[in-house]
Order: C-alpha cells, then structure tokens, then sequence
C-alpha cells in the first residue's frame, strides 16, 4: 500500500496472505479476460494479412502521417487561439467595469453550457464555414471559456496580501495585474491550463464529424475501404496508440508540472485538475480552486 | 419560430433521445465509476492496475475514437445490438473514468484520523466504511460528479452526429426539408440548455442539502 | 509515485518508435491492389479549345484560375470514391465531372476534386467553394431553390442492398420487421419512414456505416439510390447483392451556383452532345458497368427556364 487512506489499518501477516490470495484470484480473472479478447480477435480473423496488408504501402503511410499533421494543425491553432481568448475573457470578469464584466460572463457562462460539437457544426452547417476555420473556432470558444475560468480563479486564488501590499505600494490596477498577480496566477494554474488543451487535443478528433481531414477520418477512409476486406480493428489498434500517447504526453507533463511545483517555493501547491471530459458546473466551484 | 412549432414531434424525439442516452449513460457511468474506484483504492494490487489501466486510457481516449470503435468495432465480435446500446456503452465507459476519479479523490479528501479513529472505537471495516468514510465523502464528490455529468449530456451529442435518435441530429432532418438552418439550431441550443441546467439544479439542490460547507 | 513517473516515459519510447517506424517510409511503393475502375482503361475526352463563357461567374473565376474546382463524394464505389492510398478520385460521377471540364475548355486532369458532404453540398455551392457539384445530387424543387441543376445525367432509383444469404427480402414490400439502414435525415430515409413505417430503421451518417453494419449482421438491408448500391455489390460480389426493382425515381444532377444561367446551360449542352457521341455511354462502361449492370438510356435532359 502506497496510498494512505482512511480505509485501512496496516495489514497484519494473516491479513496480507488473505490480500495475496485475493491478487492472484484477481489476476488470474483479468489474464483470463485478456486472453477471451485476444482469442476473440484471432477467432473473427482480425490478424490476416488481407487486413494488415494496406499499412505496408507507403501510400497508406502517408495518408496517415498527413491525418495526424491536419490533427495537429488544428490543436495548434486552437490552442494558442482558446489561450488568447481565454486571456481576454478572464480580463472581461476582472474589468471594474460592470457592462464589461457582465458582457464576459455571459460570453463565458454561454459557451461552457453549450456542447462543442454543437457549436461547431452551427458554425459548420449554419455559419457555411470550412471544416477547419469551423472546428478551432469551436473548440476556441470552447476551450477559451473555460481557460477563462482557470485564469480567473488563479487570480483570485492569489493571496489578498499580495494584491493589497502592491496597491499600497502605489501601482494602478493593470500594474498591479500585470506584475503580481497574473505572474503568481499562470504559475500556478499552468497544470490546470495543460490539462485543458488534452480536453482541446481529444476534441480535434470531432473534425472527423464535419469532414475535416484529420487523424480519424484517415483511418476511416482506410477501414471502410472494402477492398482491403474493411480493416476495422486493425485500424483502431494502429490509431487508438498514437492518440491516447499523444494525450497521455500531454497530461503526464501537466503532472510533471504540478510536481515540481508542489516542490518550489514560488507557488502554493496547487491541485492539478484532472483533464476533465469538458464541462464545469454552471456557476459552481471550478474544478481548479485550491483546495483550502 | 415555425421551425419549433411544425417539427415539434421530431424535436421532441430528438429531445426525449438525448434525455434518455443521458439517463442510462449516467447510471453506467455512477456504476463502473464507482466499481473501478474501488479498485483503486482496494488492497489488492492487480486490482489496482486494472483501475488505474482503465482510467488512464479512458480519460485520454478521444471519445470520438472510442465511439467509433465501439459503434464498428464491437459487431465484429458478433455482438448485435441497437445503435443506442452502443451509443450508452461508449458514453458510459467514458465518463466511468472522470467518476471514477472524482469518487476517488472524495475518498482521498476523508482525513486518515477518522478511519483511524472509527477504528480504535472497535468499527468493523464495512462499518467504518459506510458509516465514517462513505457519508463524508459523498459529500465531497457531489460537485464533481455533477460537473462529470453535464460533461456527459453535452457530449451526447457526438451520438447525434454518428446517427439520428437525438437532439444534435435532428438538424440533418430539418435541413433536408428545407427549414431556416439558423433556426433550428437556436432550437436545438435550447434543448440541450434545458437538460444541463436541469442538471445543475439538481446537483445544487443536493449539494445544499448534503454538502460540506467549505 | 514510482509509477506514475515510469510508465509515461515507457510509452514515450513506444510512441516514439512507432513514429519513426511510419516515418522512416520502409513501406512498399505504390498503393494496395483495389478494385474499381482502371485508371488506363478510362476515356479520354476531347478537350474544347477555345470554348469561352464569359456569361458565367464559376466559369470567368474558373479560367483565371486555370481549373475547375468540382464537390464530389468519397466513399461511393464506382461512383465517387477516393483511393485512400494514392488520393485519386474514381467513379462515373468523377468521369462526368472530367468531360464537363473538357467541354467548357479546361483539360480533365486539371481539376481539383474536393470531398464535399452531403449536408454541404448548397453551402459549398453558394460561397463559392466548388464551381460545380457532381455526386449523387438528386434534381428537386427545395433544392431548386438553393442551387441550379444542369442535367439529368443519370436516372437512379430508390432500391436495396442485402446480403447474398438473405433470401427473405425481394423488394421493400418485405421490409416490415426488418431493420433497413440509411443515411441520416436522407430522402430515402424519409420515404421508407412513410411509406413502410413497420420496417425498422436505423441511420448512420455514411453509407459505408449501413454497408459495415449490413456485413456484420446488425441490419438485414440498406436503402439508397440503386447507382450507390450496384458500386457496393461489385466491390464485394461474394456478400452482397441489390435486390428487386427501383421503387422511387431520383435524376441525378449536376449542381451550379443559383442564378449561373450561363453555365447551366453549358452544361445542358455539353451533357446532350457527349451522350450524342457515346462518350456518356464510354463513360458509364468505364465505371458502373463493371458491376455487370448493361447501360441504360441516358434520362432526357430538362432544360427548365432560366431563374
């Protein structure tokens, strides 16, 4: 037992023989379990070569090479757009000016309640924009809204001390912002910013949807194609890898992140928010705060 | 405005469909979440990595990528099933991994003193579990699950784009028949207002009357 | 804590080596054998030089830029469909769309053929995404409003595809009970809601969703034009078939920006003297024919008044 909880004492020498007993009753359950799908797969003839022949060609390669460059495209794009985004819509909430302030949350609080993808297939199908200007405007509205409330809550997560000590020292209100608090602020909001653009990489895959030429759509190009005896798990078990690394990369560095600055003395430790499956409570506690 | 009032039934449909997949989605999720917590936390360490194995591939898998496979991958194994078993099945192994974290982190919230303390008044484990542990962090988790939830509604809507039998995929309809597309998305923006905001006041109104005050 | 740190770091590796293994391009040249129509056994068109059109926006902004850019499907054998491997477009809809190039001057090869889905297929017209529009297009009053149609090319019918050891279903008088596939919100789709409500239907949003399920038993039949079933039959003869006779009548034609008078008329013309000079037919032979389906007339093209 690595993880100290409130369930359990420390196991006595019966307890334990009864805690291997039952691991190796488990283990054997899940190897079984493996082993059926595996069977499985070789039972419904997933591993022919007729299947597995088309990613030997070079054509197929770079079909799937040119998927995953558009994936990555559009997660660049988006994410420096939902960043600056979120920067101006978090500046919005904190204006003194009330019309401002009530302007942004309206923009935020809208766009968290909306699904993305239905935001994206208006700007798609209503708005008539091309697949790729539609989906990172979707997740840019998307993801900038909720990288609004990450920064907001940063801000406000600053110790009051801080803010007061630089207003007493003389500086306006931007400086204030600009030199104290938005500093300390990014510091310790950066996991919660990283987890978000996993949220924004997962979700480029929604391209596939509206016909952007992404990462999914090459695979099912490839897996619906009749003539390669329509490769479907083959595909999945060549795409899904490539994926789930790339947003494992991307999560495991916000953890990265966390922990070393659980470690340095500049910021509170900060609890890294898990990269949710996109939504927060309207109006609730944002997933962020500091614990107390 | 007619575009509401001359297609209501299938609005309705649309409607009643994403309500549905949310329904049965949610109550897979609460239950593969919280088996999946439980073994995480369990004593047992195959247990654990399975746990863990599940909620680090969900929680990074494009749920995208997941409907796809399940929708076109699972009848290959010979499964026959209706589109809105598989729809529910992806949703809900999905959002089993955010539950799952956000049960385990409530459990982790429960100060290590109180089990301790549970047990030196002479608490059995399931006694210590469902009367000290349990109560305590079900109240930390009600905000979290709730969020997990809404995240699940809107994201019924990816069902929508891959078949018909929800609220995203009634524009396909309305647009074939020629209705002002602008329209009938405001109308379908609406829809899914309603369910999350439902949504929301209901995880309020169970936060106030079971939360922690903080 | 151990844990958490080693694993990511393993799986770097993996992915790594998984990126450099597509990278390093060790795959064989060319692309996997497919069936289909052969690339040196289509037509070639008679390209008509000195054609010009200066009534027409599409065809000015066209010639400027010296190609056509034409919307068309990917995913329907024999009819539009794109070689995942090489990008190349075939099918009979892509042939029209070459001879209609060559006659309004511009050589087949040059165009550029993009993938524009169905529920696109006004919009890429109106913004002027595509010049013109060739893919399965049924010819209807609503969309009459939206677009112009040169043409009809092709007289395609509503009909179904099934499985070769289904012998139950003949036409869609046998459909109640039975679960039919097609694409969301299509017309088809519609048409079998009406007019058979006791089949039971299921909607994907692609037809090779419908074909995949119909192979892996989830549904007993799929529901389209006949064009889009024969292409799906050919490419597997040994599973699928199309069944009874085409219950619906859907002319097939060519979209234009709404208003382009000019270049629907051209288009009109040029269709009337290709099918004239058996180029239509050559065309046909090329693609669809393979399937083993003979030939049919080419339906009479309706030249309706200018808009």
């Amino acid at each position: 037992m690595t993880e100290a909880t409130a369930l359990y004492d420390l196991p006595g020498p019966r307890t334990r023989r009864r805690h291997a007993l039952y691991g190796a009753l488990s283990t054997v359950v899940i190897l079984a379990l493996l082993a059926w799908i595996l069977y499985l797969l070789f039972d419904t003839g997933q591993f022919t070569s007729t299947k597995w022949m088309p990613f030997a060609y070079q054509g197929i390669q770079e079909l799937l090479l040119r998927g995953l460059g558009n994936t990555l495209k559009a997660f660049a794009i988006a994410a420096v757009l939902s960043l600056a985004l979120g920067g101006l819509l978090a500046t919005g909430r904190l204006s003194d000016h009330r019309p401002v302030r009530w302007l942004a949350t309206l923009v935020v609080e809208f766009f968290r309640a909306m699904p993305v993808l239905v935001m994206i297939f208006f700007i798609f199908v209503a708005l008539r924009v091309q697949p790729l200007p539609a989906l990172v405007a979707g997740l840019t509205l998307y993801n900038g809204s909720v990288l609004a409330e990450v920064f907001r809550s940063g801000v406000n997560a600053v110790e009051r001390g801080q803010r007061e000590a630089a207003f007493a020292l003389g500086m306006r209100k931007t400086q204030v912002m600009a030199h104290v608090l938005v500093p300390q602020a990014v510091r310790a909001m950066l996991p919660a910013i990283i987890s978000q653009l996993v949220v924004a990489l997962k979700d480029t895959s929604l391209g596939f949807l509206i016909t952007y030429e992404e990462f999914l759509h090459a695979g099912k190009l490839i897996a619906s194609d009749l003539d390669y005896d329509l490769p479907f798990i083959p595909v999945v078990m060549v795409i899904s890898p490539i994926y789930i690394g790339m947003c494992m990369l991307l999560s495991w560095f916000a953890d990265w992140v966390s922990r070393r600055e659980r470690r340095s003395p500049k910021t509170k430790g900060v609890a890294v928010a898990t990269p949710g499956p996109g939504a927060l409570l309207p109006g609730g506690v944002p997933p962020t705060a500091p614990r107390p | 405005m007619n575009v509401l009032t001359d297609n209501f039934s299938t609005y309705g449909a649309g409607f009643l469909g994403t309500l549905e997949l949310t329904v049965y989605a949610s109550l897979l999720a609460l239950a593969l979440g919280f088996l999946m917590a439980s073994f995480r936390v369990a004593p047992v360490g195959s247990l654990r990595v399975f746990g863990t194995a599940w909620v680090t591939v969900l929680r990074n898998t494009p749920l995208t990528l997941l409907f796809f496979a399940v929708l076109l991958g699972l009848p290959r194994f010979g499964l026959v099933l209706p589109f809105q078993v598989f729809a529910v099945l992806a949703l809900g192994c999905y959002t089993s991994a955010f539950v799952c974290e956000a049960l385990r982190s409530g459990i982790n919230t429960v100060p290590k003193g109180q089990g301790e303390a549970a047990r030196s008044l002479g608490m059995s484990f399931g006694q210590t579990l469902s009367l000290v542990v349990l109560p305590q962090a079900f109240r930390s988790v009600i905000p979290p699950v709730g969020s997990t939830l809404i995240a699940l509604a809107k994201n019924s809507a990816i069902a929508g784009a891959f078949s018909v039998t929800e609220l995203l995929g009634t524009y396909k309809t309305l647009n074939e028949l020629g209705y002002n597309i602008i329209w009938t998305f405001v109308w379908i923006a609406a829809g899914y207002l309603v369910i999350t905001l439902a949504i929301s006041a209901l995880f309020h109104a169970l936060e106030r009357t079971w939360g922690v005050p903080r | 804590m151990f844990r958490t740190t080693r694993a990511p770091r393993a799986l770097c590796a993996v992915l790594a080596g998984l990126l450099a293994g597509l990278a390093a391009a060790c795959g064989k040249e060319g692309s996997p054998p497919s069936k289909g129509p052969a690339a040196e056994r289509l037509p070639h068109y008679q390209v008509a030089e000195g054609f010009r059109l200066p009534a027409s926006r599409t065809w000015t902004r066209a010639k400027k830029r010296g190609h056509f850019v034409v919307g068309v499907k990917e995913d329907q054998p024999y009819l539009g469909e794109k070689d995942p491997a090489t990008g190349t477009y075939s099918g009979f809809d892509i042939e029209i769309a070459k001879m209609m190039s060559a006659s309004l001057g511009l050589p087949p090869k040059t165009i550029r053929f993009r993938t524009i889905a169905s529920a696109n297929r006004e919009t890429a017209l109106q913004n002027g995404q595509i010049d013109y529009y060739v893919g399965t297009y049924t010819i209807n009053a609503n969309r009459k409003k939206l677009v112009g149609f040169a043409g009809p090319y092709y007289l395609a019918g509503q009909s179904l595809l099934v499985r070769t050891d289904e012998h139950d279903i003949h036409g869609p008088q046998d459909l109640p009970g039975k679960r039919v596939c097609s694409a969301a919100g299509s017309t088809p789709y519609q048409r079998i809601k009406a007019d058979y409500p006791k089949a039971v239907l299921v909607a994907y949003d692609t037809y090779s969703v419908c074909v995949d399920n119909l192979l892996t038993y989830q549904v007993e039949a799929v529901t389209t034009d006949d064009a889009i079933l024969i292409g799906y039959a050919a490419k597997a003869p040994g599973e699928l078939k199309v069944v009874g006779k085409p219950f619906s009548e859907e002319p097939y034609g060519i979209g234009v920006p709404h208003g382009d008078n000019a270049l629907r008329f051209a288009l009109d013309d040029a269709l009337a003297a290709r099918e004239k000079n058996g180029d239509w037919k050559k065309a046909y032979d090329a693609t669809l024919g393979l399937s083993g389906v003979p030939a049919p007339q080419p339906p009479a093209i309706d030249r309706y008044p200018a808009s």
